[in-house]
C-alpha cells in the first residue's frame, strides 16, 4: 500500500468484508484522498474451499453437485459447462430432446441471473429493497419452474453428460410459457421505473468506464466485454449445444459504463426471450438422455474416459465458464480446474474505480456482477 | 481460421529465428523462456490471438510440472491454440504473460498460490486465495492437508 504519513491527507479504508454492498465476503482495501479513491486491491478467499481439489478426489459424476454451488444463482449452467466438458473428453452424443432442455433451461438462468443482477445494482445505488423485490418476484416463478424439473430451486444438480437427469414433468412446458409470455411485461414495467430515470443515469453515466482495448486484453467476457462494445458471444462463437438454430441477436454497448452494462443486461434478457419462444415451440419428443450418457449417469464409478484433455466453455450469463479437466485412464480426473468468469473480470477493478468516489466504487463493483461461491471457489 | 497446428508451428519457426517448439495432440509445446516471445508474435499476427482464455498448470510428480493455455481471438472469433510449457517441478520459474495480456494477472497469482509456479515480472505476485502466511501449495498432488482434528 501508498506510506501513510502524518502530513498526508491520505487515508487507508477497509471496505468489506462483512458489508451487503460486497455481494457476499469480498474486501476491497482502498486508500482515499477526500472522497476518491487513489488506490484500490480486491482481497479475495473468505469462501475459499478448493473446489478444484474436491473435484480431483471424486469421480466426474459427483463433482456435479458441487458446481452447483460455485455460482448458486446459475446452477444449471455450471452443470451444462461440466457437462460439456465431460462430453468432449469422452466423445459422448447429446439426445435431441436433452439439447433443448439445456437450451431452455440456459437461458431460463440467463434470465434469473440478470434480473438479480439488476436488482442488486439498484440496491447498492441506494433504492433499499423495492427494486429488488421487484426483481425477486420475477425471479421466484422461474425458481419454481427449476423445482418442477429438478426437484430444487437453486441447486438443480440437473445437467448430465449426454442429456438431463430426468425428462421434463407434466404440465410443465405450459407453465414456462405462460411465464416467458409474461416476462417482456415485466421487463417493460422494470425499464419503465429505470432506464430513462433521472437519478439511475446520473448515479450510473460515465461511471467507471471500461475502454474496449483494456477489456480485451483483461480478458473480460460475458455482458461487461459487450458493454464495452465487443462483439463476442460464446453461443455464437463456439455455436456449442443446438444454439446456431436459433435467431437472436448480441446486444451491444458503446460506452462501457455502468449504465452500459445495466442495459446490455435488460437487451440480453429480451433476447433471452425470443430463444426461449423458438426452443419451447421446437422441442421434439423422445429420450432426453443419450444411450451412453444414461449408463454412464446409473454406473459413474466405470466411467473411465480415454487419456488427454478437454476445455469446455460456455456462455454462462456472468461471462465465459470453462471447465478444464485432464484424465489419465482412471475414474477420476487427475485434473479439475473452473475458469471462473466473475472471479477474472475482477481483475480490472481498480483501472475502473481510480478517481471515482467511494459510493461509485459500490456500484461498479455491483455491475461486474460477481458471486463469491465462484470468486473463491 | 487458426490453421493446423503443423502449419502454425512451421509459420512461428519461419517468423522468430531460435524457437523450439514441439508437438503433441493438439498442445504446442514451448520452451519457458521462448513463450512471452511467442505469445506477443501471436497476438501481433494476422491470427490476431488478443484473448487468454484460460491459464493453468497441471502438477505431475515427481520432476514435472506443465502450464496449460489457452489462447483465443476476440477480433477474428477463432480458436483454442492450446499451448503447453514443461518446467522442473522442484524450481517451477516462468516468464509472466501480463505484459502481454493483462488478464493473466490473477491466473497467475492464483497458479502461484496454489501450485508454488513463480511468474518473473509479474508486477504483484501475493497469494490470492489462501492467506498471507499460509505455509505450502494446497493443489499440488503430494500436499498434506493438517490434521485439524489434532489436539495441540
Amino acid at each position: 500500500m501508498t506510506t501513510l504519513t502524518p502530513e498526508s491527507q491520505l487515508l487507508e479504508v477497509s471496505l468489506g468484508p462483512q458489508h451487503p454492498s460486497t455481494h457476499g465476503v469480498f474486501r476491497m482495501q482502498t486508500v482515499l484522498d477526500g472522497e476518491r479513491i487513489v488506490k484500490l486491491k480486491p482481497v479475495m478467499g473468505y469462501l475459499h474451499r478448493n473446489h478444484e481439489q474436491i473435484g480431483e478426489g471424486m469421480t466426474y459424476i459427483a463433482s456435479f453437485p458441487f458446481t452447483d454451488r460455485l455460482d448458486y444463482f446459475c446452477a444449471m449452467t455450471n452443470n451444462l459447462g461440466l457437462a460439456i466438458a465431460i462430453e468432449q473428453l469422452a466423445g459422448i452424443e447429446v439426445a435431441e430432446r436433452g439439447e433443448y432442455i439445456r437450451v431452455i433451461m440456459s437461458e431460463l438462468t440467463r434470465l434469473v441471473n440478470h434480473t438479480a443482477v439488476t436488482g442488486f445494482l439498484l440496491n447498492d445505488m441506494g433504492a433499499f429493497g423495492t427494486p429488488l423485490l421487484y426483481a425477486f418476484r420475477e425471479r421466484e416463478k422461474i425458481l419454481d419452474l427449476f423445482e418442477m424439473a429438478s426437484g430444487s430451486r437453486m441447486m438443480c444438480n440437473y445437467i448430465r453428460p449426454g442429456g438431463v437427469r430426468e425428462d421434463l414433468p407434466e404440465g410443465f412446458l405450459e407453465r414456462a410459457r405462460e411465464v416467458v409470455g409474461n416476462y417482456p411485461r415485466f421487463l417493460d414495467e422494470f425499464e419503465a421505473l429505470l432506464t430513462e430515470n433521472e437519478i439511475v443515469r446520473q448515479r450510473t453515466e460515465r461511471v467507471g468506464i471500461l475502454p474496449k482495448e483494456l477489456a480485451i486484453s483483461a480478458s473480460i467476457t460475458g455482458p461487461m466485454l459487450r458493454a464495452s462494445g465487443v462483439d463476442y458471444d460464446i453461443r455464437k462463437v463456439d455455436g456449442y449445444s443446438i444454439y446456431p438454430r436459433f435467431t437472436f441477436k448480441v446486444p451491444l454497448g458503446t460506452v462501457g459504463d455502468v449504465y452500459d452494462r445495466y442495459y446490455v443486461r435488460i437487451l440480453e434478457m429480451r433476447e433471452s426471450v425470443k430463444i426461449l419462444h423458438q426452443a419451447m415451440k421446437e422441442i421434439p419428443k423422445g429420450p432426453a438422455i443419450s444411450p451412453k450418457g444414461a449408463t454412464l449417469v446409473k454406473a459413474p464409478r466405470t466411467f473411465r474416459p480415454p487419456k488427454g484433455d478437454a476445455y469446455g466453455r460456455i456462455e454462462a450469463p456472468k461471462g465465459e465458464l470453462g471447465f478444464y479437466l485432464v484424465s489419465d485412464g482412471s475414474n477420476q480426473p487427475y485434473r479439475y480446474h473452473v475458469r471462473a468468469p466473475s472471479f477474472i473480470n475482477l481483475t480490472i477493478l481498480e483501472d475502473m474505480c481510480l478517481g471515482h468516489k467511494v459510493a461509485d466504487t459500490i456500484i461498479i463493483l455491483g455491475s461486474v456482477d460477481i458471486v463469491l461461491g465462484e470468486v473463491d471457489r | 481460421m487458426v490453421p493446423p497446428l503443423e502449419q502454425l508451428k512451421g509459420e512461428l519457426e519461419r517468423a522468430l529465428p531460435g524457437l523450439t517448439l514441439g508437438l503433441e495432440g493438439a498442445h504446442l509445446l514451448v520452451q519457458p523462456n521462448d513463450l512471452v516471445r511467442l505469445c506477443q508474435w501471436l497476438k501481433s499476427s494476422d491470427y490476431h490471438l488478443d484473448y487468454v482464455a484460460n491459464l493453468t498448470a497441471v502438477d505431475y510428480p515427481p520432476d514435472r510440472m506443465d502450464m496449460i493455455y489457452h489462447l483465443h481471438s476476440m477480433a477474428k472469433k477463432h480458436g483454442p491454440v492450446t499451448i503447453r510449457v514443461t518446467l522442473p517441478r522442484a524450481t517451477p520459474v516462468i516468464p509472466s504473460l501480463v505484459p502481454v495480456y493483462r488478464g493473466a494477472e490473477f491466473q497467475e497469482r492464483e497458479v502461484y498460490d496454489l501450485y508454488g509456479v513463480t511468474f518473473e515480472h509479474h508486477p504483484d505476485l501475493r497469494r490470492i486465495l489462501m492467506w498471507e502466511g499460509f505455509k505450502g501449495h494446497p493443489m499440488r498432488k503430494d500436499y498434506v492437508p493438517e490434521n485439524q482434528d489434532a489436539l495441540e
